[in-house]
């Protein structure tokens, strides 16, 4: 393997590059913005943004000075509010809808202004939700990203005992390891999940979730005693004394475990040792393009380089000169720009139809342009070959424009960013629940699965979208939860109730009458729901 | 260009702005760096015996982001000794000779005391006088002030006195803080003053620092209560100009003050019957500076509407201001929404719904929900119109057949 080239700008150019690019707003800065606000009733920024945060609420109280409140106002809503502040596509959002935009062509920095009562409320030493009184339930949220976090918080604030098993070494899902690091600094996660387990969330890290029959006893001895025991207190590692890594979401109140390397628990006494599970673990491997020398050095996922970068250790994240990168989403564009802000002197976007049919937002392909990235459209990528004249690769490519001309296209790294498989192996042979024809979690309203036991949200039910879409089914499947559970109806904040509901074949893509029957049944109950408040139980309905 | 010219009883100069007896007129570098500026005339801060101020004294409201939409002060008359003010407005007289220099006074109750500094101070050159019967603040606790303004007798005898001694033009200054401002204004008049100028500032307490639970301005852990103007006083003002100026018994001009900031506020007051205007709050917060929009803003405006002086819109409103048993209850006007400037952002509803006569529904129109309303229970109140951000979206329509009007007063005299 050739030598391992690496970022050649110094410390002070990547730490400028990298530098937050929507930077902190000053008291000054967020007073103003905060007064220009119309205070809509009825917000359609609200109804914009996918958790229903009661956006003019909290900007109201920035305004008067009342910035605890603002943020009680947001997580209320959004549990990952600090996060979201930063990496959600406002544009086709809150500030899309903002109604500043109709009028100024300027609409309200809703983000900017979140983050100001995020950042101050994460700084502070104000735990804004704590746990309830405890109930004596307990669940069980397999993957620690934002579906799940927001589950966790919302079931503990109702008094549940939440366990939440994640398999990295820190939790956060991709809002840890997965945002571009000019969005977001891994700390602003860290410290949301640092709040969630301060509300008594467990958080059992570097530990698998297996279809295997038993747990090792080891760990089933650790880890079941501390679930069924909330007050035992374990710090940082399962049979091991406590160690420094692998802990960085521990709070005065939280119980973070951690084993030192991976283990894995099985989904069998996990069924046991809770009441009900959720499953918010998100999306699997990259798919694979399926040509030629796919496997060859210097050929990387693109999940796998930006939690490199999110190590912050600059010199270790692997980098061509020339960076050749597949795909169009708004992964492929954090790739991008952030290959070149490493430092790579060329960088090109492959993408095998055309401009229009990406699927990255116009802002964040805006972006990718100003960094001085380069685009192929129209170029499928058919083989990846040895490079010529000093490149170390050559990413060949077909011309889909009607002439199916090849071309090669030199390069020393090759990014995929061509989306993830589904975790379909996980979801059928380890935790049991159906899925559909493209590999989702089948869930009804509530977020139940199949599983009566078992609900499921995020990227795994819904295909791959935002983060805040994630908060906002982890909310859903918290209320569906307690529902299943107890029988009682919760109105967390931000849960706005459809007006047009649909059931039977049209909705579940044909299937036999008995199914359309329940379907009925569910709607009837989600009308009367949804217009009096009140949950009926129909015969037949779990 | 218009004439901007005034000649304010009998006090000339070359435009209608002046600046109130105040800290812009504080000393006559200043005054002439105002005059150089373009200001037409300046009222000097108060003149009388010199007094000892505190330290802090002003307040501001702030309202959001906006800084100083009212000011309160707790700044006594002048801290300068007579004779270094009556040197200076001579000087500065003799430099700007067309330029109206005005003489504030306050002393003690006394007919020798005030007669003493008139005929110490017109010989200075200035154009007249100013008497300071309005301050409600410190000058007041020792009898002067608004002690004077508000008891009219003392308004009368003080005036009286003035005159006796006087050569100049007396222009009385009035006190808001009473319960009805005409008696003050009449007896102004009857002791033989050739105009009043009003409003001083308003009693006021600005607010209480939250955290020291100390109220502004904090002097040493203490506060006293201040003299309120700027922007928020202007309706108070406004209302106590036109009263002065429909009153058929009162005939002197009126010079109108508080919270005039542009050429704007300063036809307001002229259209009500002001007769020229001064200004403080303004050119505390932004300079003397703000004079030439002033005069920009008014020429352009005089010359659009087709007047050729200033003089020719002064209380051009008057008539307009009645009182309420003239209005006529067979108007009618009913708010309609204009769904292409609407906004939706549902202001107008929400005010209604909560503040008005919840006469807003929603409707769905090309898949956008707007708000419409239902005239059976629109009463015509202008709420909506005025929290509208979106210009032409809501206007307030005229719905009666036009027919013969009815007052208050008609109905119940059994016309």
């Amino acid at each position: 393997m050739a030598e391992q080239f690496c970022t050649p700008l110094n410390l002070d150019q990547i730490e400028r590059n990298f530098a937050e690019i929507n930077p902190a707003m000053s008291s000054p800065e967020a007073l103003v913005e905060a007064n220009r606000c119309l205070y809509c009733y009825d917000a359609p920024c609200m109804h914009a943004c996918p958790t229903h945060i009661d956006v003019p609420g909290f900007i109201k109280k920035i305004a008067s000075g009342n910035l605890i409140g603002s943020a009680r106002v947001i997580f209320d809503a959004n549990p990952i509010g600090a996060t979201c502040a930063r990496v959600c596509p406002v544009e086709v959002l809150c500030e899309g809808a903002c109604v500043e935009k109709t009028l100024l062509q300027k609409p309200i920095e809703i983000g900017r202004l979140q983050r100001y009562a995020t950042d101050h409320a994460l700084t502070s030493d104000k735990q804004i939700f704590t746990k309830g009184e405890s109930n004596g339930k307990s669940v069980g949220i397999v993957g620690s990203g934002p579906a799940g976090l927001s589950c966790a918080s919302y079931l503990a604030r109702l008094g549940y005992d939440v366990t939440v098993y994640e398999q990295k070494e820190k939790a956060g899902g991709l809002d840890t390891y997965g945002m571009a690091e000019y969005k977001m600094p891994q700390s602003v996660s860290l410290s949301e999940v640092e709040r969630i387990a301060a509300m008594g969330v467990k958080f059992v890290l570097n530990t698998r979730v297996g279809s295997e029959s038993h747990t090792p006893s080891e760990i089933a001895a650790e880890v079941a005693p501390a679930i069924q025991n909330p007050k035992s207190k374990i710090q940082n590692g399962i049979g091991s004394p406590p160690s420094e890594g692998g802990v960085d979401a521990v709070s005065a109140d939280g119980v973070v475990l951690s084993s030192a390397a991976g283990q894995t628990v099985s989904f069998s006494d996990l069924d046991s040792w809770h009441d009900a599970i959720f499953l918010g673990v998100g999306l699997g491997e990259t798919n694979r393009l399926g040509i030629p020398g796919e496997d060859s050095d210097g050929v990387y996922d693109a999940l796998a380089f930006i939690e490199k970068i999110k190590t912050r250790e600059w010199k270790s994240v692997p980098l061509g000169k020339t960076v050749a990168v597949i795909g169009a989403g708004n992964t492929a564009i954090d790739a991008v720009t952030q290959a070149k802000r490493l430092g790579a002197e060329k960088v090109v976007m492959v993408y095998r139809r055309t401009e229009k049919d990406a699927s990255a937002y116009a802002y964040e392909m805006e972006l990718a342009r100003k960094d001085g990235v380069e685009f192929a459209w129209q170029a499928a990528p058919v083989g990846i070959l040895a490079g010529e004249n000093g490149s170390r690769l050559s990413l060949r490519c077909e011309r889909t424009d009607g002439s199916l001309e090849l071309f090669d296209i030199p390069c020393d790294m090759i990014i995929k960013a061509v989306g993830q498989q589904k975790m379909r192996g996980f979801f059928e042979s380890v935790a049991g629940v159906s899925i559909d024809e493209k590999g989702r979690v089948v869930v009804n309203e509530n977020l139940q699965t199949s599983n009566p036991k078992i609900f499921s949200g995020g990227d795994c039910a819904n295909g791959g979208a935002e983060a805040v879409d994630a908060a906002q089914m982890g909310k859903l499947a918290a209320r569906g939860i307690h529902f299943s559970l107890s029988g009682e109806n919760v109105a967390f904040a931000g849960i706005i109730y459809p007006k047009i509901f649909s059931g039977g074949d049209c909705a579940n893509g044909g299937a036999e009458a008995v199914d359309a029957a329940q379907m009925g049944k569910l709607a009837a109950r989600g009308i009367h729901f949804s217009l009096s408040g009140e949950n009926v139980a129909f015969a037949g309905i779990i | 260009m218009a004439d901007l010219n005034i000649n304010f009883a009998g006090i000339k100069s070359p435009n209608p702005f002046w600046l109130a007896s105040a800290p812009p007129t504080n000393m006559g570098p200043m005054i002439e760096r105002a005059f150089d500026a373009g200001w037409g005339g300046a009222v000097w801060k108060t003149l009388g015996e010199p007094i000892t101020n505190v330290s802090s004294r002003l307040a501001s409201l702030d309202q959001g982001a906006l800084r100083m939409i009212g000011l309160n002060n707790i700044e006594l008359i002048t801290d300068r000794p007579l004779e270094v003010n009556l040197k200076e407005v001579y000087e500065c007289k003799k430099k700007y000779p067309k330029h109206a220099v005005i003489v504030s006074l306050m002393v003690e109750s006394k007919r020798e005391a005030w007669q003493e500094i008139v005929k110490k101070s017109q010989d200075t050159g200035c154009d007249g006088f100013e008497l300071n019967f309005g301050c409600p603040h410190g000058m007041s606790e020792r009898g002067m002030g608004a002690a004077m303004g508000q008891v009219p007798e003392y308004t009368c005898m003080v005036t009286e006195w003035v005159k006796e001694v006087s050569n100049l033009p007396v222009i009385v200054k009035l006190t808001p803080n009473v319960t009805h401002i005409v008696p003050p204004g009449h007896a102004a008049q009857k002791g033989g003053a050739d105009a009043v100028s009003l409003i001083n500032t308003i009693n006021s307490v600005m607010g209480v620092d939250i955290d020291t639970m100390i109220p502004y301005p904090n002097v040493n852990g203490m506060a006293a209560h201040g003299g309120y103007c700027g922007t928020a006083v202007k309706p108070i003002a406004l209302n106590m100009v036109s009263e002065l100026a429909r009153d058929p018994e009162f005939n002197i001009p009126i010079s109108g003050i508080g919270g005039i900031n542009n050429w704007r506020d300063a036809v307001e007051f002229l259209l009500l019957g002001a007769g020229n205007v001064q200004v403080c709050t303004a050119v505390m917060h932004y300079g003397y500076r703000i004079v030439e929009d002033m005069i920009d803003g008014l020429n352009n405006y005089l010359d659009e509407k087709g007047f050729a002086s200033v003089n020719h819109i002064i209380g051009k409103s008057v008539e307009r201001v009645t009182d309420w048993g003239n209005l006529d209850l067979n108007y009618d006007v009913k708010a309609q929404v204009n769904n292409e400037h609407c906004i939706r952002c549902n202001l107008c509803y929400i005010a209604c719904e909560d503040g008005a006569h919840q006469s807003f529904r929603f409707h769905e129109v090309d898949g956008k929900r707007y708000p419409y309303v239902l005239d059976e229970e629109c009463v015509g109140c202008n709420l909506c119109a005025l929290v509208c951000p979106s210009p032409g979206a809501i206007t307030m329509k005229r719905v009666d057949a036009g027919g013969p009007s009815e007052s208050w007063r008609d109905r119940t005299s059994g016309k």
